[in-house]
């Protein structure tokens, strides 16, 4: 693996205070998902999620109609659909309806989308303001850091961090009791809120019967974010297409019980368009952008198109015994935990970290959970593989990796010639390194293999 | 243009060709359940006490108006323009301005209110959650910007839950540019998990029902 | 033929815990069974499968395939290496149509062994003894992949003298995963630590669980904490009378 990619595990493991953090953190959202979904709760919920890879199956096996029929509604209800195919086209839409609408200030609610593109970054570059407004985003974003989790995004962050993070960035007198903190965040993104020129929010889900955008929230930002100023813009992959309203009866069951363990969120928006006439407030213009940013990638293998399914809930992350313990900084990309580890491979290419897909034990936790039912291991596995045909396409990853190659070679000539693996193995087992050997007990190897014994019988 | 091109690799990848039709989506099923009334109100209690919003049952609309009245307890409010709010009363109360319809008069009047008062579409009880459409008669910012909402709802606004919902609104999109489900006051946890409410949206709920 | 059963005993148990072997031999026959143990055996194909090398997989699936082609119930004494075999020979052979046929065939006839016991032998008391205080850690394939969880508890409940203490927190992976637990060392002893702590919060003097690669990452954390808990395999309490 990369050097950075083991110094940073390496750093988050040996980090107590962040071990103890994440693993408490990512428990209770564990323990509320499993208590919401438990038999007597949500007797539905294994069919809920049937229904709900049901469902996102067959939006993205038509997605190219689901996306024509979604900009039709949009735009007959006066939105304009911008249509993405990578991060410079969505900074420069964003930067040209700015200057075109003199809109300087920004509020933003949480958008995964928006870190994938770096949006924030190209727009500042640029002189325009771009506040978060999700208080765990807002700290992250004083701080420069990138989110932490997905649902979380400061989950690591303590009241004396957060402490730290406001007297150092906002200029005031140290302040570490939490409810205190929430209420300077609260004052201080009010005022961006209400002198906001455009609010940029993500998407849950883009409704194509409905030309709709939804947003499920429990802090009431994004409702903010999408109230508030006159321009409201929803940056979405493409890949968050469903058919029609109704399925939202399935996936908003789904979508807050996976994630935190909550019946629903306290806010889902349902906004399809600018305000009409006749209602009082809501921007006077609405538009979405369409992000591919590599998506498209990702259709064509109908093994691991499964990976766009994701509905972003983070269930995976808090039951994945290796995200508890590293944390969403080890990762190299935006996403992480365990669809972080099938989607960095795929958007970025399998060189950028080829150990990421091996950094798990397959021990199939995440798959069990996601409640739009992604096989994880199955993609995990796939890219493994993909690794080493590249790797050994392209001669890629030095001494190590040949080796490698070629002990799996000799094993696979042994284990097809039974006599020398009986000869092999016990050589074999006794080669092995010292430390590896005392680390599982296997420093004094039995005096006989079974099937020695058995031919003794 | 990105458009064609997006659609274009879309197209490739999963094998169609433009304007091809497609399968039915795969159905949904929406189940709705067998409930009275009484359950219904209580479901509606216990959901919202859970989330630390509160429920009262007012008998009549004279009854709604005098329980506002306590509620507010001399604090300013901004009310929508749901005429439900100008039947029981409760828009002419002391303290309460209503009748907005400038964008930036009710925003103006929302910061500076420190309760929001509206009405609601439906009320969905499983979760006693607020199912909230934008209209001439409701504005937005009214359970948004207030640190308090008050809303007042006929119980016979009541559904049993989501499938209801989108069973007797399956195109929420005809019916408005925005649509909320309202579960409870603003909440957070973003800070070692520790709930705080009433960022950004109000901290506040009370929900009374009607009738 | 109808009381017959072929061993896969697997690399590990053939290597490293060859007593696993012999007690589950020992409570096949208790039970009747004639045991046989084709001789040309050696490997399932999950390291190569596991770390990508999807060909040499191949190989050494075909030569399992070839084993015990006429094998008419195979019995495993590991979760993983079954769910390898009936799950993702599949995957393997997606291209070959015959092969896929002979696989199909094989997935059909192989058992993790205490499924075997339950749903095939239909029996949950082997007449074993065992007085000691156990715990149960269920190995991520045989939980998650094959689905078995009740099975091994319902034979050990049958087991005389035996209580058994459930694990806190359950169904969390012991960091093995095969070369993981090489690759990502420290991750892999960290998971690893935090199952020897939950083994001795409950008191039990033995760990007992379906696989034996799970075994060995834990017996390493336990030695590591210094702790006094044998483990063991579940054929092993089993063969106990």
């Amino acid at each position: 693996m990369s050097l950075e990619f083991d110094r940073k595990i390496h750093e988050a493991l040996s980090n107590q205070k962040l071990q103890l953090k994440i693993y408490a953190n990512t428990g209770r959202m564990k323990e509320g998902r499993e208590a919401s979904v438990a038999p007597d709760v949500l007797p539905d919920y294994q069919e809920l999620r049937s229904q709900a890879n049901a469902l996102k199956r067959h939006a993205i096996d038509h997605l190219d109609h689901y996306l024509e029929e979604f900009e039709r509604n949009a735009e007959a209800r006066g939105g304009k659909v911008f249509w993405a195919k990578d991060a410079t086209e969505v900074a420069d839409f964003i930067l040209s309806l700015a200057r075109e609408r003199e809109a300087r200030l920004i509020v933003k609610s949480k958008s995964m989308t928006t870190e994938e593109v770096d949006l924030n970054e190209r727009l500042e570059h640029h002189g325009l303001e771009a506040v978060e407004t999700d208080l765990g985003e807002y700290i992250m974003q004083l701080a420069g850091e990138r989110p932490f989790h997905i649902v979380g995004p400061a989950l690591h962050k303590d009241r004396y961090d957060v402490a730290d993070i406001f007297e150092k960035h906002l200029g005031i007198g140290r302040e570490t009791v939490i409810e205190n903190q929430a209420a300077i965040a609260r004052a201080r993104l009010r005022a961006k809120f209400l002198a906001a020129d455009l609010g940029i929010s993500g998407a849950n889900f883009l409704v194509a019967d409905s030309g709709a955008v939804v947003l499920v929230e429990n802090e009431g930002n994004a409702r903010l974010t999408t109230t508030a100023p006159r321009i409201h813009v929803a940056v979405a992959g493409i890949e968050k297409v469903i058919p029609r309203a109704q399925d939202l009866a399935v996936f908003l069951k789904l979508l807050a019980r996976s994630a935190t363990g909550q019946a629903l969120s306290v806010y889902t928006s349902f906004l399809s368009g600018p305000r009409r006439r006749g209602e009082i407030d809501g921007p006077e213009e609405f538009y979405v952008v369409l992000v591919d940013n590599g998506r498209t990638r990702l259709l064509p293998d109908r093994g691991k198109r499964q990976s766009l399914y994701c509905i972003r809930c983070g269930a995976c992350l808090n039951t994945c015994p290796v995200y508890r313990r590293i944390g969403g900084h080890s990762f190299p990309w935006v996403y992480a935990g365990p669809i972080g580890a099938i989607l960095t491979p795929q958007f970025l290419g399998t060189a950028h970290e080829p150990a990421l897909p091996f950094a798990s034990s397959l021990c199939g936790a995440c798959a069990e959970v996601c409640p739009v039912k992604i096989d994880i291991p199955k993609v995990l596995l796939e890219l493994r593989h993909e690794v080493r045909r590249s790797e050994a396409r392209e001669k890629r990853g030095g001494a190590a990796v040949r080796l490698e190659r070629l002990a799996f070679r000799v094993f696979a000539w042994l284990a097809t010639h039974p006599r020398a693996y009986r000869l092999a193995a016990p050589l074999g087992v006794a080669l092995l390194p010292a430390r590896l050997r005392e680390r599982f007990g296997i420093d004094e190897p039995p005096a006989r293999s079974f099937r020695q014994l058995w031919s003794r019988r | 243009m990105s458009r064609e091109s997006i659609l274009h690799r879309v197209r490739t990848a999963v094998g169609r060709t433009e304007d091809q039709p497609i399968p039915e989506p795969p159905p949904v099923r929406l189940r709705i359940p067998q409930v009275d009334r009484e359950a219904r109100l209580q479901s509606v209690r216990r959901s919202l006490e859970a989330l630390a919003a509160k429920v009262h049952f007012a008998v009549t609309p004279r009854a709604a108006r005098d329980l506002v009245e306590t509620l507010l307890a001399g604090r300013n409010a901004v009310a929508s323009n749901a005429p439900y709010l100008s039947e029981c009363g409760v828009a002419n109360l002391p303290g309460v301005r209503t009748g907005f319809r400038d964008a930036a008069e009710l925003r103006e009047a929302c910061t500076a209110a420190l309760v929001g008062i509206t009405s609601a579409d439906y009320v969905l009880a499983d979760t006693g959650t607020l199912v909230l459409l934008s209209s001439n008669s409701e504005a937005r910012l009214i359970s948004l910007l207030p640190p308090a909402h008050i809303a007042v709802v006929p119980s016979s606004r009541m559904l049993t839950g989501l499938d209801e919902l989108f069973t007797v609104l399956p195109s929420p999109a005809d019916a408005s540019s925005s649509m909320v489900l309202i579960t409870g006051p603003s909440r957070t946890g973003d800070i070692e998990q520790i709930l705080v409410r009433g960022v950004h949206g109000p901290g506040e709920l009370t929900v009374v029902l009607v009738g | 033929m109808a009381d017959r059963v072929s061993l896969f005993v697997t690399c590990v148990v053939d290597q490293l815990f060859p007593n696993i072997g012999l007690a589950m031999t020992t409570v096949l026959e208790r039970l009747g069974y004639t045991v046989d143990f084709p001789e040309s055996q050696t490997c399932c194909g999950q390291p190569a499968f596991n770390n990508g090398y999807w060909a040499e997989a191949r190989t050494i699936a075909r030569h399992f395939l070839d084993t015990f082609e006429t094998c008419g119930r195979i019995v495993v004494p590991s979760g993983s290496c079954t769910a390898m075999v009936v799950n993702h020979f599949v995957e393997l052979f997606r291209k070959e149509p015959e092969t896929l046929a002979r696989v199909d065939s094989l997935r059909q006839r192989i058992w993790e062994f205490s499924a075997f016991l339950t749903d095939v032998a239909g029996v949950e008391d082997v007449g074993a003894r065992f007085e000691e205080v156990v715990t149960f850690h269920d190995g991520c394939h045989a939980l998650r992949e094959l689905g078995i969880g009740s099975g091994p508890r319902r034979l050990l409940a049958r087991v005389r003298g035996l209580e058994l203490r459930e694990l806190a927190p359950a169904g969390e992976c012991c960091g093995f995963g095969g070369t993981f637990s090489v690759k990502f060392e420290e991750l892999s002893t960290a998971m690893a630590a935090a199952k020897a702590d939950a083994i001795m919060r409950t008191g039990a003097n033995a760990v007992v669980s379906l696989d034996p690669s799970c075994l060995m990452q834990i017996r390493g954390a336990l030695a590591r904490a210094g702790a006094p808990v044998r483990i063991l395999h579940l054929a092993e309490v089993l063969a106990s009378a």
